[in-house]
C-alpha cells in the first residue's frame, strides 16, 4: 500500500538524517530512487536542484515533492508528516531532561561517532549526483568554475546555480 | 535561518531566553531531522506544551510544503521539455560543486583526527560497493563512537 510505503520511507529518512539536509540526500535517494523507484535518476537530480533553489529544509522539500509525484496532495501530506514525526517524538522525549541528554556520556560518544558518518554521507551525495548528472567535459568545466566562485570567493550559491542553468541552456540549446 | 528564528522567538515574542534558545538549538542540532523543524518542536513545547509543538511544526513546514506543491504541479508537467532538461543539465554540475564544497569544509574540521577520515572512507565504500542502506552507516558510525571512547 502506497501511503504506508511513503510513510515508512520518510519516517526512516527522518529518524536517520543527522547532520543536515545534504547528509540526508543518500538516505532519500536510497528510498526514493533505489528501493521504491518513485523517481528516476533524472527526476532525483532535478529535485535536489529544486530543493536548493527553494527555501526550507531539503527533507521537507523532498518528501513533499515525492509524495505529490507518487499519489498527489495526500501523498505529500503523508510523506512530509512522516519526515517530521521523529523530530516531534524525539524532542518530546528529551524535553524534560535536556541537560541529562546533553551530558550523557553515551549520547556524546554516539554523536561524536557521527562525525565521520556525516563526511561519508555528503561525499556519497556528491559522488552519486556527479555520476548521474555530469556526462561531458562542458559539465566538468562548469562544475569547476562554480566551485571556484562559490567555494573560494564565497559568492551567493543560488545565483551560481541559476547562472549555471542558463549556461546549460546556452550550451545544450534552449 | 537561525538568526531569523532567534529574532522572532527570543527578541520579539520572548518565548525563550537567550540561554534557553542556545540550549534548545544545541539539542536540535544533535537530534536527527531538519534543524528548523527540531527547533520549532522545542520552542513550541516550551511555549504551549504538546499542542505548541504541533502548531510550531505546522508553521515551520507549511511554507516549504506549499511552495514545493506549487512548483511540483508545474514542474512535473513541463519537465520533459528540452529547455527544462537543458537548464537542469547545466544546474547539476553546480549542485555537485556546492556539495563538494560542503564535504571539504566538514572534512577539514575532522582533519585533526585521522581515525575519523579512515572511518569516513570505509563507510563511503560500504555504501558504494556493498550497496548498504545509508542508515546502517549511521548506526555503525554511532556504535564505533560509543566503542572508541575518544
Amino acid at each position: 500500500m502506497i501511503y504506508l510505503q511513503l510513510f515508512l520511507a520518510f519516517l526512516r529518512v527522518g529518524f536517520f538524517s543527522f547532520g543536515g539536509g545534504m547528509a540526508a540526500l543518500p538516505l532519500i535517494e536510497k528510498e526514493v530512487v533505489d528501493t521504491y523507484q518513485w523517481l528516476s535518476n533524472g527526476e532525483f537530480l532535478e529535485l535536489v536542484a529544486l530543493s536548493e533553489l527553494t527555501p526550507g529544509p531539503i527533507g521537507i522539500n523532498c518528501a513533499t515533492f515525492t509524495g505529490f509525484k507518487v499519489i498527489g496532495i495526500w501523498g505529500s501530506l503523508v510523506a512530509t508528516s512522516a519526515f517530521c514525526l521523529p523530530s516531534i517524538l524525539l524532542v518530546t522525549l528529551v524535553f524534560h531532561s535536556l541537560s541529562h541528554f546533553e551530558e550523557n556520556i553515551w549520547v556524546q560518544r554516539f554523536l561524536r561517532g557521527l562525525r565521520p558518518v556525516v563526511i561519508a554521507l555528503i561525499g556519497i551525495a556528491a559522488y552519486s549526483l556527479a555520476q548521474k548528472g555530469i556526462k561531458d567535459w562542458f559539465a566538468v568545466g562548469l562544475g569547476m568554475i562554480v566551485f571556484i566562485f562559490v567555494y573560494r570567493k564565497k559568492t551567493n550559491p543560488i545565483l551560481f546555480l541559476l547562472l549555471s542553468g542558463v549556461a546549460g541552456l546556452i550550451w545544450y540549446g534552449a | 535561518m537561525l538568526p531569523l528564528i532567534k529574532r522572532e522567538i527570543v527578541e520579539k515574542k520572548k518565548v525563550l531566553t537567550v540561554e534557553e534558545f542556545i540550549e534548545g538549538l544545541s539539542v536540535a542540532q544533535s537530534l536527527p531531522g531538519a534543524i528548523a523543524i527540531n527547533t520549532a518542536c522545542f520552542v513550541g513545547r516550551r511555549a504551549r506544551g504538546i499542542t505548541g509543538t504541533l502548531v510550531s511544526v505546522l508553521g515551520a513546514s507549511l511554507p516549504s510544503f506549499l511552495i514545493i506543491l506549487f512548483v511540483a504541479s508545474f514542474f512535473l508537467q513541463y519537465r520533459h521539455l528540452e529547455v527544462v532538461q537543458n537548464f537542469f543539465r547545466g544546474a547539476t554540475p553546480a549542485i555537485v560543486a556546492l556539495i563538494i564544497g560542503a564535504v571539504i569544509d566538514i572534512g577539514k574540521s575532522a582533519l585533526d583526527d585521522r581515525g575519523d577520515l579512515i572511518i569516513a572512507f570505509i563507510l563511503f565504500f560500504l555504501v558504494f560497493f556493498l550497496e548498504l542502506h545509508p542508515l546502517w552507516i549511521v548506526l555503525i558510525g554511532g556504535a564505533l563512537g560509543v566503542i572508541r571512547r575518544k
